[in-house]
């Protein structure tokens, strides 16, 4: 007698986001790129459709990075610290499906960029390529809230997604998002509670929900990814079992957290045995990529050109559906 | 927890009046009140109100239909009642309810498979509502064997192990909770377990401490349905937090508003 597969019945499934205006929404991008939608735990193709491969973004920062080692600059050659060149690289060269525009030169401690010169790198980035864009701030509320308004303004029109809007600190970015037409970041400290509380918050403001992404914080392979990993997979058990506040698809934080690991970016004078940096850091970035794809992912932000490829052939064939 | 909405009852003096006057405003007002507050299904119960008991239900199905598409419960002990509410009824629909006897599980059974619709079974036969655990049990067991036998999914299968007032028995919320506990274990999956909770307060003061106090006990052994008034916002708050607090909803400090926002 055949064994049958143990199906589970899921009654509702991840929210659709769409980011990205083309031409026909007014917009100038060439494509949109189309987050979440699954209807089963990921990739269980026998039990339910992950109708959209999760998608790789390269980030391009708006200054020079502080501290990013020899391996991943390599890469990027002298177009480092010039974000619509770098972006162009990354889309032209290594095939990016969307730009994570990081304003860490807004940083009060590490450029204290304008509102206005932001906006500038924002609409540069625009003109350069024609992927969709994620313009993500520098994580000091005060000034995300005098920074983001004049990005979203600049972008008006593109569908971007932007971040992040914390539990207290939101109303600001979502009424920007909103008035601009833009998606949203939620953004949560590791906390299943708060991460249904934001998104309950922004949709109380008004904000639709089928335009919000969760960034429920991404913790580093070895460095607490399996919080990271269990708060995801069970923020989508609640999706999928019909909870509407946890419903929207989830954005990682995967090149950030990977390279902060000494295993990543140590050099080969420090750690000779470890093998050559500039295989071992974009290893290790994949790894945690893989691993998080496997918690639900559905929005991969990623630096290293060989890590960004090697995910994306995985994703490929985690997707498949045979 | 699936929230049935009582609301809708020919008994209460409003809704009969409204039957006889054929006013449909009142009717889909009240639909659309319980729906805000948590409903998830609506029981519509024509009760003493029509000479014509089926021609109101029909005229009650279709009055709510026109406000809203979610699941009816048609609510009459009476087969043709029951038949003229399936009929007026589009869309989705239970039957509300059959008795555990062989005899009516043969009748109502092909009849929900008929018409696509769930169905709630009460743990009553002929000789009764058996006092004790056991006897309830043999009777949902009957239930299970001969919904399996008439194709209906434990997905569309409500037991009902059945409450009767707590004035007139008080070990009767007792037996209740055991029930509610062995029927879980009946089937695998498990079918949905029903009460009607406000039959327990009937005759009693104080009677929606009493619903609100036993529906957070039943929640915490296993009750996954009920038929009550969603428009007592503290019974529903006790809900929710009972809810969240067996861990089947994620905690958020918006917890209450978000579970009426779904």
């Amino acid at each position: 007698m055949a064994l049958e597969d143990p199906k589970e019945k899921w009654s509702s499934a991840v929210a659709t986001v769409r980011i990205g205006a083309t031409a026909a929404e007014g917009g100038t991008r060439s494509r949109e790129i189309v987050l979440g939608g699954e209807t089963t735990l990921p990739f269980l193709h026998f039990e339910g459709a992950t109708p959209n491969r999760p998608v790789v973004a390269m980030e391009v920062l708006d200054s020079l990075p502080r501290d990013w080692p020899e391996a991943l600059l390599k890469p990027f050659g002298d177009v480092v610290g010039d974000p619509a060149a770098w972006a162009a690289k990354c889309v032209k060269e290594y095939a990016a499906e969307a730009i994570c525009l990081r304003l860490e030169g807004t940083h009060p401690d590490s450029g204290d960029k304008s509102p206005d010169e932001a906006a500038k790198a924002v609409k540069a980035v625009l003109e350069a390529v024609d992927v969709p864009l994620i313009i993500w701030g520098c994580d000091v509320d005060d000034k995300d809230n005098m920074v983001l308004p004049a990005c979203s303004q600049a972008a008006a029109g593109e569908k971007c997604l932007l971040g992040t809007a914390k539990e207290d600190n939101y109303r600001t970015l979502t009424a920007a998002c909103l008035a601009d037409k833009h998606a949203l970041i939620a953004e949560s400290p590791l906390d299943i509670n708060i991460a249904k509380q934001v998104n309950i918050l922004v949709s109380e403001a008004g904000f639709p929900l089928d335009r919000v992404v969760m960034f429920p914080t991404t913790g580093g392979l070895g460095y607490g990814i399996e919080y990271a990993y269990s708060i995801q997979e069970r923020g989508r058990l609640a999706a999928l079992t019909g909870d509407k506040m946890m419903s929207p698809p989830v954005v990682c934080q995967v090149g950030q957290e990977a390279w902060r690991a000494k295993e990543a970016k140590a050099t080969a004078e420090e750690s000779p045995r470890w093998g050559p940096p500039d295989k071992r850091g974009p290893a290790w970035e994949a790894m945690t990529a893989i691993t998080l794809l496997q918690a639900g992912a559905d929005l991969l932000i990623m630096r290293h050109p060989s890590a960004v490829a090697w995910v994306r052939k995985v994703a490929d064939q985690l997707t498949q559906t045979s | 927890m699936i929230v049935i909405g009582e609301r809708i009852n020919g008994m209460f003096k409003v809704v009969g009046q409204a039957i006889q006057d054929r006013d449909k405003a009142v009717i889909k007002d009240l639909a659309l009140k319980q729906l805000a507050e948590g409903a998830d299904k609506l029981d519509i119960n024509v009760g003493t109100a029509t000479a014509d008991p089926a021609a109101g239900m029909a005229w009650l199905v279709e009055t709510v239909r026109e406000a809203t598409d979610v699941c009816l419960s048609i609510d009459n002990p009476n087969l043709g009642t029951v038949k003229a509410g399936l009929e007026a009824c589009t869309g989705a629909k239970m039957i509300n309810s059959t008795t555990g006897s062989e005899e009516a599980l043969d009748t109502f059974f092909p009849l929900a498979k008929q018409h696509n619709a769930s169905i709630i079974a009460l743990c009553i036969d002929e000789k009764g509502v058996p006092v004790s655990v056991d006897g309830r049990c043999e009777i949902a067991l009957r239930i299970v064997a001969k919904a399996m036998e008439h194709d209906i999914t434990t997905d569309d299968l409500y037991i009902d192990p059945i409450v009767l007032p707590v004035k007139a028995s008080q070990a009767g919320p007792g037996v209740v909770l055991e029930c509610i506990k062995q029927f879980s274990v009946l089937a695998d999956p498990a079918p949905h377990i029903i009460v009607g909770l406000s039959n327990l307060s009937q005759g009693a003061v104080d009677r929606k401490l009493i619903n609100r106090a036993f529906l957070t006990m039943a929640i915490g052994v296993g009750l996954d349905a009920a038929i009550l008034d969603p428009l007592d916002t503290e019974l529903m708050d006790a809900m929710i937090a009972a809810e969240m607090l067996m861990n089947r909803a994620i905690y958020s400090d918006s917890f209450l508003k978000a579970y009426r926002q779904r």
